[in-house]
């Protein structure tokens, strides 16, 4: 493609920025309790606000809701796209990226946020537009361009409920490398890089899978120390043990990793330099708050989470 | 106790290869041209060198340099560690092999294909079990990725710690390309750029932005250190390491030594600094010009509070008076530095601080240059050189 060519492709592409995917649309069926008792079935959500009508009847709200994340399920279509859908400009957007090579395809993040709850009984109606698409990008799958789908749903009073954002990348496929395969053929979703542990520090991530987050301890001199190595600066000794830390935090420094965005990784990960309670720095990443939300001397409270199929880290909130 | 080693070793020969972001050629074949280049500047024969010092990082081994180039028998090789810690490393390794007697003409040398080759900005990854690999894992699976992140941790604090702002990183940023526009071998000849530009770039990892980053480069640098009996004789004006220091401070990691009590800070360029000016029998007010490692805006303004030219958090106000253009207090980066001439991991530095001294940069300041200082990366095991015209 040269570059006439490419800002001929480009023009065509970026002028499908706000047309709708979907007009508003009710959902087929009402808000409904089967569909809520399944879907909290699967996800093993035992929250009673969903299930329990004698305990909300007592709660703040008085009455069951449904999950809030449930709210794109309402309108889907069901087996009936086993069928074909009716061509739409998501799909008409996706064919000519596909005719002009993009044909790789990876959803890459889905942000939902919530503004009002919904009841066995309410109707929701979603709408669906073509929010942004991003300049031409090359990453590691190949070189493609982002679009992203910002669907708003709406009760039956015209509330907007809630709205999520999809974003896809459509690409055009690279030859992936050998390891980014499974042996059976299937896509394996990448992970974060893993720390290697070695007998220097193997015991400390070994806790983090535990759920702890330890700091190594001199049995000499009792001084603290992290990361862990196998002789005490102060004292020489080799002789240690740990002490678990509350993960209760001020933030020393921190950045938002923006650019590049490596596959595994959220996108704009925080990272912050953490002092811990106990003395002694940890780096980890900020979660719960937006980067501007961030300062020097912000308090925070860690946990321990799993964040991707393979990787467990604590991960520190605002306090 | 300082070492002395004043004025015993001498830079008699310099050049850089081409900079580009795609040599097309292998590492070797960089390494070869520069090494050449330097020895026919210093009106050497091949056959004259017999030494090396270059990076651990670097993939060409010595002899098979050797054997492209066809020196004659070496009796010296040494390499420094922690990436562009080991600019004026390497060549600390070759004035101790010269003042020594080990050895008479060291090539100092690195070559890369630093863009079409392997990329730092592409940051560390898992591999086999090293004390190394093992450090970057308290880092990898956060996302603290690339040099830049890393980079922007310290810089992040430094800013709240001293109140320095943007302005000063972008009045380094522009500075460098205002020279870099009269280097026809600079990524940026010819292309300035303004604070519209600058504010309007991508943010890299916040406060970084895309022109506070260096250029990822193909490219070689060398030069050549002999002793100054014999730098005498030969045909360009000769350039003394007056001092040469390395250093690494308590507490110190790769790129991270988050675990300091003040981690926005560099100990270990202090260090260097002192022990340089001490063996140079020399104090900031002596320096004239500088090269000071510019992988990224703000680690010139660390450097520069580190080696005295102003005081502890000065440093914005320092540049913001227009110290480091040519008319300034001290000229910085004449070549356009890492920012905008290219990343060869500091060498194409040492490169130029011969030539300010020599009275032949590109951007020569008015005044003259009598002794000119050039550093190593920062954030990481350190050091620097204090230059001047050989008696």
């Amino acid at each position: 493609m040269n570059a006439d060519e490419l800002q001929a492709f480009e023009d065509e592409i970026y002028a499908f920025v706000g047309q709708e995917v979907y007009p508003p649309t009710p959902a087929p069926d009402d808000v409904n309790m089967p569909m809520i008792r399944q879907w909290a079935e699967i996800m093993g959500d035992t929250n009673p606000a969903y299930l329990d009508a004698d305990w909300a009847a007592n709660s703040s709200r008085g009455r069951t809701i449904a999950p809030p994340a449930m709210m794109y399920a309402w309108g889907q279509e069901g087996f009936q796209v086993t069928k074909g859908r009716s061509p739409n400009a998501q799909s008409n957007l996706v064919a000519l990226f596909n005719k002009h090579g993009y044909t790789g395809v990876l959803g890459t993040n889905v942000k939902q946020e919530y503004f009002k709850e919904v009841s066995p009984g309410d109707n929701v109606t979603i709408q669906m537009v073509i929010d942004n698409i991003s300049e031409r990008k090359t990453t590691s799958r190949g070189t493609g361009y982002f679009f992203e789908t910002l669907s708003t749903f709406t009760d039956q009073h015209g509330d907007v409920i809630g709205t999520q954002r999809f974003k896809v990348l459509k690409f055009i496929p690279q030859e992936q490398p050998a390891a980014a395969a499974s042996a059976d053929g299937g896509l394996e979703v990448p992970t974060r890089i893993a720390s290697v542990r070695g007998p220097d520090n193997g015991w400390w991530w070994d806790a983090v899978d535990e759920g702890k987050v330890l700091i190594q301890r001199c049995k000499s001199c009792q001084t603290l120390r992290h990361p862990p190595r196998p002789m005490c600066g102060e004292c020489q000794s080799m002789e240690w043990d740990s002490i678990e830390s509350t993960l209760k935090g001020e933030v020393l420094s921190y950045t938002c990793v923006r650019y590049p965005h490596v596959p595994g990784y959220p996108k704009d990960p925080i990272c912050a330099v953490i002092k811990l309670a106990e003395g002694t720095n940890l780096v980890a990443n900020v979660v719960g708050c937006e980067y501007e939300d961030v300062s020097i001397g912000m308090q925070v409270t860690g946990k321990v989470e799993q964040v991707d199929e393979k990787t467990t880290l604590p991960q520190f909130y605002p306090a | 106790m300082v070492a002395n080693v004043k004025d015993k070793a001498v830079i008699v020969g310099v050049h850089n290869t081409q900079f580009s972001k795609n040599s097309g050629v292998s590492e070797l074949n960089l390494a070869a041209q520069a090494v050449k280049g330097a020895i026919d500047d210093a009106g050497l024969k091949p056959t004259d060198i017999d030494g090396f010092a270059t990076f651990t990082m670097d993939a060409n081994d010595e002899i098979e340099v050797a054997r492209a180039v066809g020196t004659g028998d070496m009796t010296f090789w040494g390499r420094s560690h922690y990436g562009g810690g080991a600019a004026t490393g390497s060549l600390h390794q070759a004035v101790m092999a010269v003042s020594t007697g080990m050895a008479e003409c060291v090539a100092v040398f690195r070559a890369l294909n630093g863009r079409s080759g392997h990329r730092f900005s592409a940051g560390v990854s898992e591999g086999v079990m090293t004390a190394d690999i093992i450090h970057w894992g308290w880092y990898m699976p956060y996302g603290l990725l690339t040099p830049a992140s890393w980079v922007a941790m310290f810089t992040q604090r430094w800013m709240h710690n001293t109140g320095v702002t943007k302005d000063a990183l972008f009045e380094v940023a522009h500075q460098t390309r205002q020279y870099a526009v009269n280097n026809p071998n600079a990524f940026f000849h010819e292309r300035p750029f303004d604070r519209a530009e600058y504010d309007a770039a991508r943010m890299i990892c916040d406060p970084l932005q895309l022109f506070d980053c260096c250029q990822e480069s193909d490219g070689a640098s060398c030069v050549i250190v002999t002793t100054p009996e014999r730098a005498r004789d030969l045909k360009q004006p000769g350039v003394a390491v007056r001092g040469v220091a390395q250093a690494a401070a308590a507490d110190q990691e790769q790129m991270t030594s988050f675990y300091r009590d003040e981690f926005a800070a560099i100990p270990e360029m202090e260090i260097a600094a002192r022990n340089c000016y001490e063996m140079a029998d020399l104090t900031p007010d002596d320096i004239d010009a500088a090269v000071i490692y510019d992988a990224f805006s703000p680690i010139v303004l660390w450097q520069i509070e580190a080696w005295n030219f102003c005081g502890a958090g000065e440093s914005g106000d320092f540049v913001l008076d227009g110290a480091l253009r040519p008319d300034g207090r001290l000229p910085c980066n004449t070549h356009g530095g890492q920012l905008s001439e290219a990343y060869i991991h500091g060498v194409n530095g040492i490169v130029e601080a011969t030539k300010l001294v020599r009275g032949t940069s590109l951007n020569q300041p008015e005044k003259a240059v009598n002794h000119a200082l050039v550093t190593s990366g920062v954030g990481i095991p350190t050091g620097g050189a204090l230059l001047g015209k050989l008696d």
